[in-house]
């Protein structure tokens, strides 16, 4: 019974962190630029479809896939900010929610037209042959997933606080206008930002596709993951959406090993509805 | 627009609505109006919570999907008649949106928005994993179509594509009549005063919560009848009727219409049930389309087509508009 806790628990935690990877991007976009993207899940979705077509169709190495295929999300992210979002950027909130809606939409069925609807795995150069530590099994690229996140968690950890970008991103958060009269370009800050976030989403997309699988419409139940962490957390938290990300999770993994893997995605649904009945802006959330 | 030209105008419309089946050879044609008329009653409903209310919901499909589930399971357990399916699938939306909305409506902007969402997505999983009572994925096959009877005297069937027209027609004009009466009551004005600003409505008394609870409630029964009708309709309902797709099908009508206008939903179901059908060539571009039109129409016609129709009016009268 033990080690098949533990087993479940570390599965959890691998997976959690790259829900925090994509919840973080989401969280960053939601405190900076008060935009709930919706098309945060299509943009997980072409993180996984670009890695998929850089592998298989232009025959690049893995790693150069993934690099490159944050590289594009980003890029996309970037044209969207510049070209849609920066016009609405006084507007309300149900403007910018209802135009993101419309990306995803755009988004998810363009794909869909060159894809297909049948699911595709992300060739890797990992055995898939298990590694025993103690009572435990982990596949290699588990490890290197996890490997990943971690350090991208801690080099954006470390970008924000120690550099100079950082610094002017943290200053926009706090409060745009006093950012603005010192001469902080604000629109530079948030497309950069909205970037970022993308890439974030995208890293995600490209991992999780290799762990499972890539189709056009896996960003809907991700999209929803996301948002359950950020509320969970705090919507615009940072430390709030890692903390949401490993324990949904490691609630999904419990529920669907020892209660019922149909099941499992209820459960974070579930968790979400109590906190909120509970806390009605969140676990870390301040009164908005 | 003048009151007078207004009822001379519904009138009009009412009467071409009637007269419609006599002129259209084409089932098929018929049978794209009645889903203009279910997506019309589940968008006005919508309306009364994004145009008035001021609540984005992305829920809106729990309570057709409840609505429709309740009207099967009714009507293929326990044999029960159209009538009852009807009152029972009221019953429960209306039951279901109490209690969610005891939750949610303290929840404001995005997490109300994001809580609906999930709530359509519960009931998603619930439908498709609970087979011993929904038949998963499977369905649910052989739902009978409306009947009306008196047991020994008559019985009348709704199994034609014109009968059930009339059927969806009648439903139309009543939503559309309660709809009117609630958007001019005070519950309406109390609405459209939460929207405008919510801390400054609550502060002069008027209640979020309460206003909300009327709104959110009116707006699910709706989707709840709209759910019983499809299920009658249709005669196979699925877990799909709680799709996301839907949910973005009926924002785009209400968008592209105009939220907060009572024509608003009219215009946005017609155009995007019997547009595609003209434009079948493009089939697969569709959904692509759907979605620059919502930002389009998002960014540049916030009233959708009913603002931009008061608009050209104007102009034509020679007047300017506010």
């Amino acid at each position: 019974m033990v080690p098949e806790i533990l087993q479940q628990l570390l599965n959890g935690l691998i997976i959690g962190a790259t829900y925090g990877l994509m919840a973080v991007g989401m969280t960053m976009i939601f405190g900076m630029m008060d935009i709930i993207n919706f098309a945060h899940g299509e943009i997980y979705m072409l993180g996984g479809v670009f890695a998929y077509y850089l592998v298989s169709l232009l025959g690049l190495n893995y790693f150069e896939s993934i690099a490159l295929s944050v590289a594009l999300v980003m890029a996309v992210g970037l044209i969207f900010d510049q070209l849609v979002l920066r016009k609405l950027r006084d507007e309300p909130t149900l403007i910018t929610i209802l135009v993101t809606i419309g990306l995803s939409i755009f988004l998810q069925s363009t794909v869909m037209l060159f894809w297909g609807p049948s699911p595709q795995g992300i060739p890797s150069p990992f055995p898939s042959k298990t590694i025993q530590i103690g009572p435990i099994f982990l596949t290699p690229f588990k490890i290197f997933m996890a490997a990943v996140t971690v350090a991208v968690i801690f080099g954006l950890h470390l970008m924000i606080q120690k550099t100079t970008l950082g610094k002017t991103m943290r200053a926009v958060f706090q409060e745009k206008e006093a950012a603005a009269i010192v001469g902080i370009n604000i629109n530079k800050v948030y497309a950069i930002n909205f970037a970022l976030g993308s890439g974030l989403a995208g890293l995600a997309g490209a991992l999780l596709g290799t762990l499972f699988v890539v189709y056009p419409n896996m960003g809907l139940i991700a999209v929803v993951k996301a948002f359950l962490i950020v509320i969970m957390g705090g919507m615009g938290n940072f430390l709030g959406a890692i903390f949401g990300g490993l324990l949904l999770g490691v609630v999904e993994s419990m529920a669907a090993g020892f209660i019922s893997s149909s099941y499992k995605d209820l459960f974070g649904l579930l968790i979400v509805m109590i906190v909120l009945v509970v806390r009605p802006y969140g676990l870390f959330g301040k009164k908005i | 627009m003048g009151g007078k030209n207004q009822t001379i105008g519904l009138l009009v419309l009412v009467i071409a609505a009637l007269l419609a089946p006599f002129f259209i050879q084409d089932e098929y044609f018929i049978h794209l109006l009645i889903n203009a008329g279910l997506f019309y009653i589940l968008v006005a409903g919508l309306n009364l919570l994004v145009g008035y209310l001021g609540k984005l919901t992305l829920g809106h499909t729990a309570f057709l999907g409840i609505g429709a589930y309740t009207s099967a399971l009714l009507n293929l357990k326990l044999e029960a008649p159209f009538a009852v399916t009807l009152a029972g699938s009221i019953l429960v939306s209306l039951v279901l949106a109490f209690l969610f909305g005891l939750i949610v409506l303290r929840l404001r902007g995005p997490y109300f928005v994001i809580v609906s969402l999930c709530f359509a997505e519960m009931l998603a999983i619930v439908a498709t994993n609970w087979v011993s009572l929904t038949n998963g994925p499977m369905g649910l096959p052989g739902v009978e179509p409306p009947k009306f009877s008196i047991p020994g005297l008559f019985e009348f069937y709704l199994d034609t594509k014109t009968r059930f027209y009339y059927l969806m027609l009648a439903l139309v004009i009543i939503v559309t009549y309660v709809t009117h009466r609630l958007v001019h009551s005070v519950i309406g004005r109390a609405s459209i005063s939460l929207r405008e600003n919510e801390n400054l409505a609550e502060s002069v008394g008027v209640s979020a919560f309460r206003y909300g609870m009327i709104i959110f409630v009116a707006a699910s029964v709706f989707a709840g009848v709209a759910g019983c009708f499809y299920a009658h309709y249709v005669s196979y309902i699925n877990p799909e009727v709680f799709g996301f797709i839907y949910m973005i099908t009926m924002l785009v009508m209400l968008v592209t219409g105009g939220k907060g206008t009572i024509a608003g939903p009219f215009y946005g179901c017609i155009l995007f049930t019997v547009l595609p059908e003209g434009l079948r060539v493009a089939k697969d571009y569709r959904d692509p389309v759907f979605g620059i039109i919502l930002i389009v129409v998002a960014i540049f016609l916030p009233q959708g087509m009913a603002g931009l129709f008061r608009r050209v009016w104007a102009r034509f009268k020679g007047k300017e508009v506010a």
